[in-house]
């Protein structure tokens, strides 16, 4: 039943990513906005993330309130450990959430509202770093506990070099993913055909530095995170797929099958994140905290196996209903 | 400042802050639906108007209410490791439950916000009535797990291990049932009584042809606010006595009760004097304390000196805050039964006009013009419900220290090892300052914003097709 509610964790944690994350990448386009058509940019993305960011922002509390329930201990010695680049991220969090909406509802007042796409975007640019960072955390290795204390201070175990090249290639890859979903979105508008010609070439530019710095984070991972490293290794399969998805998705964007495209980039993203969560298995934190010895009673992980199988089926056609009410097929 | 009263401090400032917000994504769906649905039955573009003013506020707060929630979320962990290791595994599953109603809530509302044109009027109208009953029920599941750490069931402990646990048991704790309503009405009647008051003030500031637009939300917040508030004693009666019952302790703080007493009097105001265990300056109605508490005149109401002082709560803040929140509560009973007088009359009157045969005006002819010294009331009381409503969770949550879960773990044992405290207490009061100035700003702007603009274009949206 851990297993299975790690596992349930895991795959809100790539939803977050597929739909929160490529709204923080959303945000990074607008702050590189520039040339004569950098305010349709902009518009481009307040209109791709209004109606959605707040229910795709709920897959992380959805993730969290799965740790914590199932996994208290482990949630206790993460917050602790890394208690401060989460609070960092959460002063992200709320930042970009709130300056995205005062820009949002006050663009028309003549004044107050544009001063809010700058905190709006540079949020957008630090948050996606620090989840990477606390994802990258858990399997470097850094964080020692010793019963159920943690030992190793709270600024050793995230304040490394490992940790913020995952930081990195998160913002790479969300970035990466936004700008393919732009291009189709921007597909969608025929009056404006310079738009997605302008997301396609930034989606091949981010698609190329997500690669090459996949492959630093990969190569950095021998020696920083040696167990994570001989993990991933193992799993050579799946980034064989992921490679293969991630070829598709440059070559369709390239031949503008933008449609194609968002569906490599998304699976090319996801399983990077599956990859990641594959070789954590079976710890929460490597190398201190196992999932099993970390979990709660049985009686609390069936109730909690059956509140999930009761509200998918709400929750996941309501999710859907959204995106087709408010994206292009 | 020790780390210990940082963390409180933050963990104080963030709910307080979030509670705010947290009212308004319960009670705002209501209000904006009723105002859509009176909008489909009759074709009034005035309920429309209303409707999509509602839900712009609304949008504001909403997202200021995610993003400081998630905040929360988080921060059970960040700084009170010790109790969500310990308390995790048995509460949980409200939490859980609050992420799905949450979830749902915010898939809804970016379709009610940003819909207007993409979904069919009826689906329109249904997707905000889900907002708001998930609104609610997030709210039910989250007093669910604060009602636990009052009255804590659902596991036993042996040899300082948690077994047994229930995590349903541990849900239907004592007082979960009486914070919830108490909660849940709070938070209508404060919304009411702030919407009451924005639209009591555009109906004596703003222009004729704006009238119309206040006069309908005035009526709207007041029917919803007032209804609440009317009720909210008896669902103060009720967690009164469960407070009575589990928390002796509690009760007697906030009453100011030091000594051990049968018929034990209803103290009104004064103030506890921790020297002399006392209450000075206080109203005193005989018996009144015992009746409340446990329907008895003669029953017997345990004093503070009956426990040992290192578990007394910070006796006359708790105190005085009971005393302004059932100031504000009964604030808000008095205006709601006012409007009630005055409605009631107009009806009478309207009735007597139409009886005549002459006078056969038709429904809309005589709207009931609410007379100016109510309106500069109800502008005045208009903060009387989230005065109540952060008085009141300090009498619950300064009520239960120094337990975070009552008789179990104390707060001191659950605070994060991590130093420094007074540095994410910094930055998170600067943060949410910065948010609440910039929050009024917006909402003052868009309230201003003359409502006459709002009507005319919803009649220019609904005549071109």
């Amino acid at each position: 039943m851990a297993d299975a509610l790690a596992a349930i964790a895991l795959l809100a944690l790539v939803c977050y990513g597929l739909t929160g994350g490529a709204d923080y990448g959303g945000g990074v386009w607008d702050l590189l906005a520039r040339g004569p058509r950098a305010e349709a940019h902009r518009r481009l993305v307040s209109d791709a993330i209004g109606p959605i960011w707040e229910a795709n922002h709920v897959w992380l509390i959805l993730v969290i309130v799965i740790l914590f329930t199932a996994f208290p201990t482990g949630f206790a010695v993460i917050a602790t450990a890394l208690h401060i680049p989460l609070t960092l991220m959460l002063v992200g969090i709320v930042l970009r959430g709130s300056a995205f909406t005062f820009r949002s509802y006050d663009l028309g007042h003549g004044g107050l509202g544009h001063r809010f796409g700058t905190p709006f975007a540079i949020a957008s640019l630090l948050t996606p770093i620090l989840l990477g960072v606390n994802l990258g955390a858990l399997g470097s290795g850094g964080i020692v506990v010793k019963g159920s204390r943690v030992v190793s201070g709270f600024v050793k175990p995230w304040l490394r070099l490992f940790p913020f090249a995952v930081g990195i290639l998160a913002l790479c890859l969300f970035a990466y993913l936004a700008a393919v979903y732009l291009a189709v979105e921007a597909a969608q508008r025929p009056a404006e055909p310079a738009l997605s010609e302008d997301f396609r070439r930034r989606g091949l530019l981010a698609a190329a530095v997500a690669a090459v710095v996949a492959a630093l984070v990969f190569a950095l991972a021998k020696v920083a995170a040696p167990a994570l490293y001989a993990h991933l290794l193992t799993l050579w399969p799946l980034h064989g797929l992921t490679l293969g998805l991630s070829v598709l998705a440059a070559v369709a964007l390239w031949r503008r099958r933008y449609r194609l495209a968002r569906l490599g980039a998304a699976g090319q993203v996801a399983l990077i994140l599956i990859g990641w969560g594959l070789s954590q298995y079976p710890y929460l934190v490597l190398p201190s905290i196992e999932l099993h010895a970390a979990a709660a009673p049985p009686a609390t992980l069936r109730l909690l196996l059956i509140v999930l199988a009761l509200g998918g089926p709400i929750l996941l056609p309501s999710f859907v209903y959204l995106f087709r009410v408010f994206k292009a097929r | 400042m020790t780390d210990l009263l940082a963390a409180r401090s933050q963990m104080a400032l963030s709910l307080g802050f979030h509670i705010l917000f947290a009212v308004a994504g319960i009670a705002m769906p209501l209000l904006m639906v009723v105002a859509e649905w009176r909008a489909l039955r009759s074709g009034d573009p005035v309920d429309l108007a209303l409707a999509k003013r509602w839900a712009r506020g609304t949008a504001i707060l909403f997202a200021v209410g995610a993003v400081s929630g998630t905040v929360l979320s988080f921060e059970l962990g960040l700084l009170w490791p010790g109790f969500m290791g310990f308390a995790g595994a048995i509460i949980g599953m409200p939490f859980s439950l609050e992420g799905f109603a949450f979830f749902t809530e915010a898939i809804f509302l970016g379709i009610y916000l940003y819909g207007w044109r993409r979904v069919p009027p009826r689906m329109h109208l249904a997707a905000g009535v889900v907002v708001a009953v998930s609104g609610a029920a997030s709210a039910v599941f989250v007093v669910i797990a604060n009602a636990w750490m009052n009255t804590p069931v659902g596991f036993r402990m042996v040899d300082g291990k948690v077994v047994d646990v229930d995590p349903l048991a541990a849900m239907a704790s004592p007082a979960a049932l009486p914070q919830v309503l108490h909660m849940i009405l709070a938070a209508y009647a404060a919304i009411g009584a702030m919407v009451a008051g924005i639209h009591a003030l555009g109906l004596l500031r703003q222009p004729a042809a704006a009238r119309p637009l206040h006069r309908r939300a005035l009526g709207l917040a007041l029917w919803v606010g007032g209804l609440a508030a009317v009720a909210q004693p008896l669902s103060g009666d009720l967690l009164a006595q469960a407070v009575a019952r589990n928390q002796p302790e509690k009760l007697a703080a906030l009453e100011g009760q030091f000594h051990t007493q049968t018929a034990a009097p209803l103290r009104i105001g004064g103030l506890p004097d921790m020297a002399s265990r006392t209450t000075r300056y206080a109203l005193e109605i005989p018996y009144g304390l015992s009746l409340l508490a446990f329907h008895d005149p003669h029953a017997r109401v345990q004093g503070l000196l009956d426990f040992p002082v290192a578990d007394w709560p910070a006796v006359p803040v708790i105190h005085v805050c009971f005393q302004v929140m059932v100031a504000c509560g009964l604030l808000m009973v008095g205006v709601a039964l006012l409007a009630l007088l005055l409605h009631y009359r107009h009806y009478r009157h309207y009735r007597r006009v139409r009886r005549r045969p002459t006078g056969s005006a038709p429904a809309d002819a005589t709207p009931l013009e609410w007379p100016r010294w109510f309106l500069w009331l109800v502008v005045l009381a208009s903060p009387a419900g989230f005065l109540a409503i952060e008085t009141g969770w300090a009498v619950t949550e300064l009520g239960r220290q120094p337990w975070i879960i009552y008789g179990v773990l104390r707060t001191a044992e659950a605070v994060t090892p991590m130093p420094e405290l007074w540095a994410p207490l910094l930055t998170f009061t600067l943060l949410y300052l910065f948010l609440a100035v910039m929050v009024i700003i917006l909402l003052r702007r868009q309230v201003e914003d003359s409502a006459t603009g709002e009507i005319k274009s919803v009649l220019a949206e609904t005549s071109h097709g």
